[in-house]
């Protein structure tokens, strides 16, 4: 891979800093009046999802990180791993492992697009799309009458999350769900 | 096709900045000061270690010569004050190359001005007059602090006398870089930018003084009466944690400053970086005598991004350098 200068540091460049990928999320030049210019650089770990604020001299330089971002559809779990499938026609498989996936295994849903992050053609990561239909597969029995206001419940999602839903939701409802902050949207 | 060939900033607010320009030329007016035009090329460059430059080849009457493009009109608005100018402005294109970021732009509007028999504190005075005129609104009272104060207020260091590995622990703790090697003056960069100078010029107009005598650039060093040590004769204005204004009681000795060019290349040579041609017309006019007194570089995009609230240099430009 290529190196870049910090003068090339820009948001969503991909580097590698202490043996892990990162993406560049913000870079600021800062230089007192006279003298040594740094630069002020915060990175988000591709690996942890962390982000690291860390100063350099400017001019240096760090590694590019051969990261990819893809569209990849969830086809299975053998139990072990979780497997992907790319949607650009390649029909080309990744497996995921248990670290890769993160908090993205409990929005799985087979046949839904997810974005994979690939490092050395290897997925350290998942993302799912901000919104998702799943359907209750366990939940209190609805109140009738109550769809307007007041009180929640939890229901577990044919994913296996459990969010809160309004007391009017029955089992077997298909209900759109914001995966950001695991909240109910509407019934789908 | 893409919108890269529209202006950043807006029309209305190239206006602002055109009257913003144009109360600057009528501040120096009523002062009797001489607007000058230098040249942005020169035979010699800066060669301070810190200052990248940039260069061309330019056929000229002496043939292929190389060309640099100055970093700030200093040297030739130099020569004017030796040949007699008297009190000189000018609002100056300077070039400064790997200079990219929210306040910063390789090529940018440098408004720099001397005056002869004035003292530091003249100036101060005058430059700070100078920014009040520009805001729009009272940015509250100036104050004046000395660089070891701010460094033993906010970092509990004596900048002049603390050990360098206490430096180094210091500068390394802040940035979490590795400073092992690093020189005393690179510490005190370090601990500058990160840690005192985003508090400076909050809730007024910060002026820094009595830098450590290392960093004095083109200024004369002086010993500071109340505790005798050497310092920069220098002053740097901030407001809302920008740097705005550079200025110096000017060095005139002719071999002193001869010597600082000289060092500054040989420090050049040790750090990798290429030469730059010394000036030696600027050492010739002070040869032949330029007379005391006090100068200063006000950025002057940086002065418009304040007076028009904007939060990035860029927004003041009609095409920064990615657009140009």
């Amino acid at each position: 891979m290529a190196n870049y200068s910090t003068n090339e540091f820009k948001g969503g460049l991909k580097v590698m800093l202490d043996g892990d990928p990162c993406s560049i999320v913000e870079n600021e030049y800062v230089k007192p009046g006279k003298g040594q210019a740094f630069n002020r650089v915060k990175l988000r770990n591709l690996m942890t999802g962390r982000v690291w604020e860390r100063t350099f001299k400017s001019g240096e330089s760090l590694e590019g990180a051969d990261v990819l971002d893809q569209d990849m559809e969830y086809l299975y779990t053998d139990g072990e791993m979780w497997h992907f499938m790319k949607t650009d026609g390649s029909f080309e498989q990744y497996a995921v492992d248990k670290k890769a996936l993160g908090d993205a295994e409990k929005w799985l849903k087979e046949q839904v697009v997810y974005n994979v992050i690939l490092w050395n053609d290897n997925a350290i990561s998942v993302t799912p799309p901000n919104f998702i239909e799943l359907e209750v597969v366990e939940t209190d029995p609805g109140l009738k009458g109550d769809t307007a206001q007041g009180g929640s419940k939890p229901a577990t999602l044919s994913s296996g999350a459990v969010v809160r839903v309004p007391l009017f939701i029955n089992q077997g409802e298909v209900l759109r769900i914001d995966t950001r902050s695991g909240e109910y949207v509407s019934r789908a | 096709m893409t919108s890269d060939w529209r202006p950043v900033a807006s029309i209305e607010t190239l206006r602002a900045r055109a009257k913003l320009v144009a109360q600057v030329r009528h501040f120096f007016a009523e002062r009797d000061v001489l607007e000058v035009e230098t040249p942005v090329l020169g035979h010699g460059g800066s060669t301070d270690v810190h200052l990248a430059s940039l260069s061309c080849h330019a056929m000229t009457p002496a043939g292929r010569e190389r060309l640099w493009l100055q970093t700030s009109p200093e040297f030739a608005m130099k020569r004017l004050l030796a040949a007699g100018s008297g009190p000189i402005f000018q609002i100056a294109r300077s070039f400064r190359d790997g200079e990219v970021g929210r306040r910063h732009n390789v090529e940018f509007s440098m408004l720099e001005w001397y005056r002869p028999g004035w003292s530091l504190d003249e100036l101060i005075d005058e430059t700070q007059g100078l920014i009040r005129a520009l805001l729009p609104i009272n940015p509250g009272p100036t104050r004046q602090r000395r660089y070891r104060d701010l460094f033993i207020e906010q970092l509990r260091l004596d900048p002049f006398t603390t050990s360098l590995a206490m430096l180094r622990n210091a500068a390394e703790e802040r940035s979490g870089m590795e400073m092992k090697a690093a020189e005393r003056d690179e510490c005190l960069d370090l601990l500058m930018s990160l840690v005192i100078e985003p508090t400076l010029g909050c809730g007024g107009i910060d002026i820094v003084v009595d830098y450590p005598a290392s960093q004095a650039a083109l200024a004369k060093r002086h010993q500071d009466p109340r505790d005798g040590s050497w310092v920069a004769s220098r002053f740097e204005i901030y407001l809302k944690g920008i740097e705005l204004a550079n200025g110096y009681d000017e060095l005139t000795d002719a071999s002193e400053q001869h010597r600082r060019f000289d060092e500054d290349n040989a420090a050049r040579c040790t750090a990798g970086l290429p030469q730059v041609d010394v000036d030696h017309r600027l050492l010739d006019a002070l040869q032949a005598g330029m007379p005391e007194g006090s100068g200063v570089a006000l950025g002057l995009d940086r002065l418009i991004q304040l007076a028009l609230g904007k939060d990035s240099l860029e927004q003041v430009l009609a095409f920064p350098t990615p657009r140009c």
